[in-house]
């Protein structure tokens, strides 16, 4: 539980009180982290796992325990919202909604993770639409 | 019958030849699709935030312009596009609130009433036109080859808009089944293909293809055969850079499946457009005589 996350300045600014953080992911989500008996079918199932910096349910962990230092993360911008973790928990909570919340707090607080213009020209126009779109559309606020 | 089609921007563009040869098929099989009037972007992600309304505009729009050509279905090609359409009505229905907000945002447009259902096209060859039927109407069995179907993310998940069963779909084998193909299976079917993070973790989702593609290696296919513009681009493009990371690996052909059924029913080489592929599937499709020497290619 101990990890070292590489902090980003802007994202460590973003501070909550107790309870705080866990109670506005699931405003956003809809969804009871609490539910979570950490038995780790998320993580198991999921096809980026082996380059996260938490496994999807320590970031579960991370949000019942305060640390909003899970907002450094890597992991809550490789998850591309498969749904593999949401169809197969089994306490039915929709994790690919909570990574979006934890995406969407950073977000709101007007820190963007991707910058459009250091996309190559060639890979612009090479790329298809769909992927753009839903990369802005997860990555900028 | 003449069914209304949304496009979406990459059928436009990357996915050309997706569009051609389902327009062509479905010609074949009696058929007409109908391109919608005034589509506009659908927006590709659906929102996941309970609060974010807004992300929902653009699908809601586009089925309030299929209301208002008078129609009760419409039919997608794009994965992305049918899951967000879905995903938006589903979204509607079940929160009658959220719809009026939008309704009362949106105050050029007529309400949305609600009476659109939302066809994925292998819905339509699934359930109106039927496997059997496409089976009889096959004119050049693919007999010698060995294909594995990918189904990726956005046919099966989430459950309440799939088209088919999340953990063991068969809607793909079934149809390659039917068009006299040996199905060769692979648990990496229903895994993400890396999807948006081509733009910016290019390597990661060549690893990604390598790992889907080499299992299917090593049970015996020949080409991969999927259905979303966005895994044909990954497990194509990707895949072949794929080949300069990984000693002696070789990248398979990608189909889409109506590039398949078009060969199988025997249509016209120019409605396949392989020349949009990075690795072009004609070589193999001679190679196993499916395709004779073609003329014009």
């Amino acid at each position: 539980m101990n990890k070292k996350l590489k902090q980003d300045k802007e994202i460590s600014k973003i501070t909550f009180k107790k309870g705080e953080l866990a109670a506005e992911v699931e405003e956003l989500s809809g969804e009871n982290v609490f539910g979570c008996y950490q038995c780790g079918t998320c993580s198991a199932g999921c096809p980026y796992v082996e380059d996260m910096d938490l496994t999807p349910d320590e970031v579960i962990r991370y949000i019942i325990l305060d640390r909003s230092e899970v907002l450094n993360s890597k992991t809550i911008w490789l998850c591309s919202a498969c749904f593999t973790c949401a169809e197969r928990c089994p306490r039915d909570i929709n994790i690919t909604k909570i990574m979006e919340a934890l995406r969407q707090i950073v977000l709101r607080h007007k820190i963007d993770h991707t910058k459009a213009y250091e996309i190559p020209e060639k890979e612009r126009h090479m790329i298809p639409q769909i992927a753009f779109v839903s990369l802005f559309r997860k990555n900028i606020g | 019958m003449k069914l209304l089609y949304f496009p979406g921007c990459t059928l436009k563009t990357s996915a050309k030849n997706l569009e051609k040869s389902a327009f062509a098929i479905t010609k074949a099989l009696g058929h007409e699709l109908v391109e919608m009037d005034d589509w506009t972007c659908c927006g590709v992600v659906s929102s996941l935030s309970d609060d974010d309304l807004m992300r929902h505009l653009a699908p809601l729009r586009n089925l309030i312009h299929v209301e208002d050509q008078g129609e009760n279905r419409v039919v997608v090609l794009c994965d992305m596009c049918c899951n967000t359409l879905k995903q938006t009505n589903l979204r509607v229905k079940e929160k009658p609130d959220d719809l009026e907000t939008l309704n009362l945002f949106m105050d050029r447009e007529n309400d949305y009433r609600g009476t659109v259902k939302v066809q994925h096209f292998l819905e339509f060859l699934r359930d109106d036109v039927g496997f059997n039927v496409l089976k009889k109407m096959v004119k050049k069995p693919l007999k010698n080859l060995k294909i594995m179907p990918y189904y990726g993310c956005m046919l099966l998940r989430p459950r309440e808009v799939a088209v088919d069963d999340a953990e063991e779909p068969t809607i793909l084998s079934d149809l390659l089944s039917a068009l006299g193909v040996e199905v060769v299976d692979n648990p990496f079917k229903i895994e993400c293909c890396g999807s948006y993070h081509t733009i910016q973790e290019k390597e990661l989702v060549s690893r990604r293809a390598y790992r889907i593609a080499s299992y299917a290696i090593e049970r015996g296919a020949d080409a991969i055969v999927l259905s979303c513009p966005l895994c044909r681009f990954n497990l194509d493009v990707r895949g072949k850079e794929a080949e300069k990371m990984f000693n002696g690996y070789k990248q398979l052909p990608v189909f889409y499946y109506t590039q398949l059924i078009a060969v199988a029913l025997g249509l016209d080489p120019s409605v396949y457009g392989f020349d949009q592929h990075a690795v072009d599937p004609t070589l193999l499709l001679k190679k196993k005589g499916v395709l004779e020497v073609v003329k014009n290619i």
